[in-house]
């Protein structure tokens, strides 16, 4: 099967300006600063980081609920980081977010019914009433709820059957493209697993391509086929599920995997690899944005790093290919 | 241990509790007592408001009758007054005012007055709040600023020299008096509308409608103005009392269109001047509008209480 | 780090026996604390995991004495160290929570006053109650002059200082000045010892002036001061990134070892459970449903919602499709009947709706709260 791309970024950035102090230079918080990828027709591209990664940032920009401050962003073949209004709408129709929140996502004076219908009645997806009602008894379904559902109210809904409603009304304009922003992360262990193996279901379903963002580990490695590392607005690895976490390449990467204790008594480590915290976004130092905390940084790094493919499909954005375990330190060459 | 999800999730006991989000409501009150007292005190006021011209004729307040001018003859308790006239033959509960006329009946016929001014001012309030106080919050910039800055100079001239000016400009009427108010009212409406809608349009949901593709009118009026209305309805209530006090004192320095009006204002007005001789006279008209405002006060608080928690969920 | 903390004295610093607690709200009555029973060791680290709303929150605040003015009692005891909790005065409470209990919660912004430097929150502690502190700080500071005098070029004045010393810890007291003195440099190297850079200047900053990670190794260091007898840590990392969630996990675990503190880690990451602690406390509806020491709890999971809690974590090192459990965490306003877990349990039966099974020791110190593993007539059979 020819897989195409459904979306590419070209150096996507976004910035915020910060008040500057008695300084007249103007500072920024370089939330996303540069980010080139594109999503495969058909995938589940992950996208993982800790706070202050610019993931949700990433998430929000490409979903246009923010304008690029530079950047490309080319979505089923359409230039839409510069759209407004009428254009913009009919990209809409095409691409769904699910938030993280289920209990803020839903207007709570809104019936599940109008919430549902809404999205319909916006982008004109059916031609009569009666069809839409269908159109939602059967999405209400489908997302494992039942139909005297449709006139209940939020509030009467645990955090789990919340989401289940908002990816209902994603799915109601019938999308190609969604973006998942921590779906899970708000709701607890059990419920998490029954809304991910429905996320599963339905992509096969309806044909969908995800954006799946999470700090979770453990539940990008569940969901998706590849994955994206980001650390203060870039992405400093990117790969195939089984590849990043069997053999990851960048410091940071490895860092974070070691980091995530495992449900497995027997199996305990030393956990704490990587000293300090994330440092601001604002004012990023000249040269590899890892290098204060990186293990490995050498002279070299003052330069900022290429984007590398240091094997067929993995790249990543680093002077050097490191081996973990005897840490021979391999520098990278121009072109891999 | 593998489940497919055989039946889809319920929650039994929260389904059955909102069958009637209204019984619930009532529930709640029944609970409450303080605010059972004032629903029963507002529900109370509007009835005989509605019901006064059947209880007493409406040309009464025209008719004087000076030789009972001022007297008592509740046979169930008296003043130690000096002097204290004696109204002869029919009795009088409440005794008279200056004019003659039984306080009893002028009472019942002032109310439906006062409360109409009252709900007159309060609903314009809201409709001039939420209609601005929106606009400004969503539209922000410009437009804020400028219903700001009105807002803030109506804001900064004390009320009652604002309607003093008016009402001896426009003539005094109760139109005028209403409007008077009205103006001196509602800069406290749009900035609290304005203020509820810069909290309703940073959530969530609001983003979500706006990444749905929803435009700026479908989500002000069919989401954000309505999440936000809720503390200026409870605000309306509160201030009915509010309003009808500020007509009291508006008449009772004299703005009054007629100082024979049955009106809580102006038998006030008259109680003061008559305070050693006739002290009913400002006691009843004065419990009169403590009672109402209460009651209209106790039920909008009691209505804030009990709903907003649940909101709050 | 060691597999498994020796601890010291087999007795309980804590014992919590058929806790039952109820909150009164305006939608009614909620059954928090279903009769709970757990016990802690001296020097154990315990976890407490379940999921949200299974009251672990509440049973930490129970043994705090922070219960909100809604919440009753209805039945059963705490007993810390001897003392029975619930029935102290609220004085006594309130020098208990100095001293022997602290808590440490998931938000350290909303905790720490911000318009106070981390330096005066510090030393309100000691303030609150100098007579309780007396020895602690004197002690350091005695520690302290010890190593400067066998040091090179001591101060002269220290021997002198140390004869003050001596006298305030005989007399049990301490002037203004010497107590702000004393407590300043105890809580830097307290700060020194959580691990944060820079600890004299971290003293005088501001709680906005600092990273989420930071401020929770403040808070450690504020429950550390007072060398509490059991540290509750209530969700502290669920808020922070993983890789700094791994330094405080590390630290908790070091600090354990060093002041030999009691911590209930209460939590609803079955990982963290397993990476740092001794012993685990399953907990669903008000229910305590499983306790057991962690590598048999995780070896072998007895009660059906531990089972499915277990099945249901995600896991970094494996490709594996995480099962679910049936149905959601119930509404304790009215809980099901019986065994609060018998409406989404694949294997209830008869019996499960009627009665509520008590805790049977099905193995050496392995606790379940199950009728399958008996209680049906009072008699621990193995079925």
């Amino acid at each position: 099967m020819e897989r195409t791309t459904i979306l590419e970024t070209k150096g996507l950035a976004k910035w915020y300006p910060t008040r500057g102090g008695p300084l007249s230079e103007k500072m920024y918080l370089r939330a996303v600063d540069g980010v080139t990828l594109s999503i495969r027709k058909g995938e589940t591209l992950g996208l993982v980081g800790e706070s202050g990664c610019g993931k949700t940032t990433f998430g929000r920009t490409i979903m246009r609920l923010t304008e690029p401050s530079s950047g490309s962003i080319v979505f089923d073949g359409e230039e839409i980081s510069k759209l407004h209004g009428r254009g913009l709408k009919h990209v809409r129709r095409r691409m769904q977010m699910v938030f993280q929140d289920p209990y803020a996502s839903l207007d709570p004076r809104q019936s599940v019914r109008s919430t549902l219908l809404e999205p319909m009645r916006i982008h004109n997806v059916v031609s009569s009433k009666a069809e839409a009602e269908r159109l939602a008894e059967d999405l209400i379904e489908k997302v494992g709820l039942n139909q005297d559902h449709l006139s209940r109210f939020p509030h009467e809904f645990s955090g789990g059957q919340r989401q289940r409603i908002t990816i209902a009304a994603a799915l109601a304009v019938k999308p190609t493209f969604m973006v998942l922003d921590e779906p899970t992360s708000s709701l607890d262990v059990s419920v998490q697993a029954q809304i991910l193996r429905l996320l599963k279901k339905l992509q096969e379903e309806f044909e969908l391509t995800y954006l799946f963002i999470s700090h979770n580990m453990a539940v990008i490695r569940q969901v998706c086929d590849r994955i994206a590392v980001m650390y203060l607005g870039r992405m400093v690895e990117l790969a195939d599920t089984k590849t990043l976490f069997e053999n990851p390449k960048h410091p940071y990467t490895k860092a974070l995997l070691t980091s995530v204790p495992t449900p497995d008594p027997t199996r305990r480590k030393e956990l704490a690899v990587l000293e300090g915290d994330v440092p601001s976004a604002v004012g990023i130092p000249v040269g590899c944005r890892f290098r204060s905390r990186c293990a490995f940084a050498a002279e070299k790094c003052g330069v900022s790093p290429p984007l590398v493919e240091v094997e067929k499909n993995h790249w990543i954005e680093c002077h050097y290919d490191i081996d973990f375990d005897s840490h021979a330190q391999l520098e990278l060459g121009q072109g891999s | 241990m593998s489940h497919e999800m055989k039946q889809p999730e319920k929650n039994p006991a929260k389904s059955r509790r909102q069958h009637s989000d209204l019984r619930f409501a009532l529930h709640l009150l029944r609970q409450n007592p303080i605010v059972m007292a004032g629903l029963v005190i507002s529900v109370a006021t509007v009835v005989l408001a509605l019901l006064s011209n059947l209880l007493v004729n409406g040309a009464y307040w025209h008719q004087q009758n000076l030789t009972l001018r001022l007297c008592w003859n509740n046979p169930a308790f008296g003043w130690p007054v000096t002097n204290l006239f004696n109204c002869g033959g029919q009795v009088y509960p409440l005794g008279t005012d200056a004019y003659g006329r039984s306080l009893l009946q002028m009472i019942i016929l002032a109310i439906p007055i006062d409360l109409q001014i009252a709900l007159e001012v309060v609903a314009s309030a809201v409709v001039i709040g939420v209609v601005f106080g929106s606009l400004a919050a969503y539209m922000g910039g410009l437009i804020d600023e400028v219903i700001l800055r009105i807002t803030d100079i109506f804001l900064a001239v004390p009320w009652i020299l604002l309607a003093i000016v008016l009402i001896v400009v426009l003539g005094r009427s109760l139109t005028t008096l209403t409007l008077a108010i009205i103006i001196t009212w509602w800069p406290w409406y749009v900035r609290l509308m304005r203020s509820q809608v810069i909290g309703e349009k940073e959530k969530l949901y609001v983003e979500r409608l706006k990444m749905m593709g929803a435009g700026w009118p479908r989500i002000l009026f069919l989401h954000v103005i309505p999440n936000s209305i809720y503390p200026i309805l409870v605000q309306s209530t509160l201030d009915i009392g509010s309003v009808i006090l500020t007509v009291s004192a508006l008449t009772f320095i004299g703005l009054t269109p007629n100082p024979l009006l049955p009106e809580l204002g102006n038998l006030s007005n008259q109680g003061i001047e008559y305070f050693f001789t006739a002290p009913w006279l400002i006691i009843f008209p004065g419990l009169t509008i403590l009672i109402i405002s209460l009651g209209f006060n106790l039920l909008g608080d009691g209505i804030r209480d009990i709903f907003d928690p649940r909101l709050r969920r | 780090m060691s597999q498994a903390h020796t601890q010291e004295g087999g007795d309980d610093i804590l014992s919590i026996q058929e806790l039952k607690l109820k909150f009164h709200t305006y939608a009614g009555e909620v059954s928090a604390l279903d009769g709970i029973k757990l016990s802690i060791k001296k020097g154990e680290l315990l976890g407490l995991v379940g999921e949200s709303g299974c009251g672990k929150s509440v049973t930490a605040l129970a043994i705090a004495g922070l219960l909100p003015p809604n919440a009753e009692v209805t039945g059963g005891d705490v007993v810390l160290d001897g003392k029975n909790v619930l029935a102290l005065k609220p004085e006594e409470m309130r020098l208990a929570r100095l001293k022997d209990i602290a808590m440490i919660f998931q938000d350290p912004m909303t905790y720490l006053n911000p318009v106070l430097t981390i330096g005066s929150q510090m030393a309100e502690i000691t303030r609150a109650e100098p007579k309780l502190f007396v020895s602690t700080l004197v002690n350091y500071r005695l520690r302290q002059i010890d190593k400067q005098v066998e040091g090179t070029n001591p101060n002269p004045g220290l021997p002198a200082e140390r004869e003050r010393l001596r006298h305030a810890l005989e007399s049990q007291s301490l002037g203004r000045k010497e107590l702000n003195e004393l407590t300043r440099s105890y809580a830097i190297s307290l700060l020194r010892s959580v691990r944060l850079p820079e600890p004299e200047k971290v003293f005088e900053m501001y709680p906005f002036e600092l990273s989420g990670g930071m401020r929770q190794r403040v808070m450690i260091a504020m429950a550390m001061m007072r060398r509490p007898k059991l540290l509750l840590a209530d969700e502290i990392t669920t808020a922070l990134d993983v890789t700094v969630q791994a330094q405080i996990l590390h630290l908790l675990k070091d600090l354990r070892s060093e002041i030999n503190t009691s911590v209930l880690l209460i939590t609803h990451d079955l990982a963290i459970v397993a990476e740092v602690c001794d012993r685990v406390a399953v907990m669903y509806a008000g229910n305590i449903v499983e306790i057991a020491e962690v590598h048999e709890l995780f070896r072998n999971p007895l009660h059906p919602y531990s089972k499915g809690l277990l099945a249901s974590v995600p896991r970094a090192d494996l490709t594996r499709t995480p099962d679910s459990i049936e149905g959601s965490v119930p509404d304790l306003l009215s809980p099901p009947s019986g065994c609060r877990f018998h409406p989404r349990c694949p294997k209830a039966f008869e019996v499960c709706p009627s009665r509520k099974p008590s805790m049977i020791e099905v193995a050496p110190d392995h606790y379940v709260s199950c009728f399958l593993y008996g209680g049906l007539n009072g008699k621990n059979n193995n079925t």
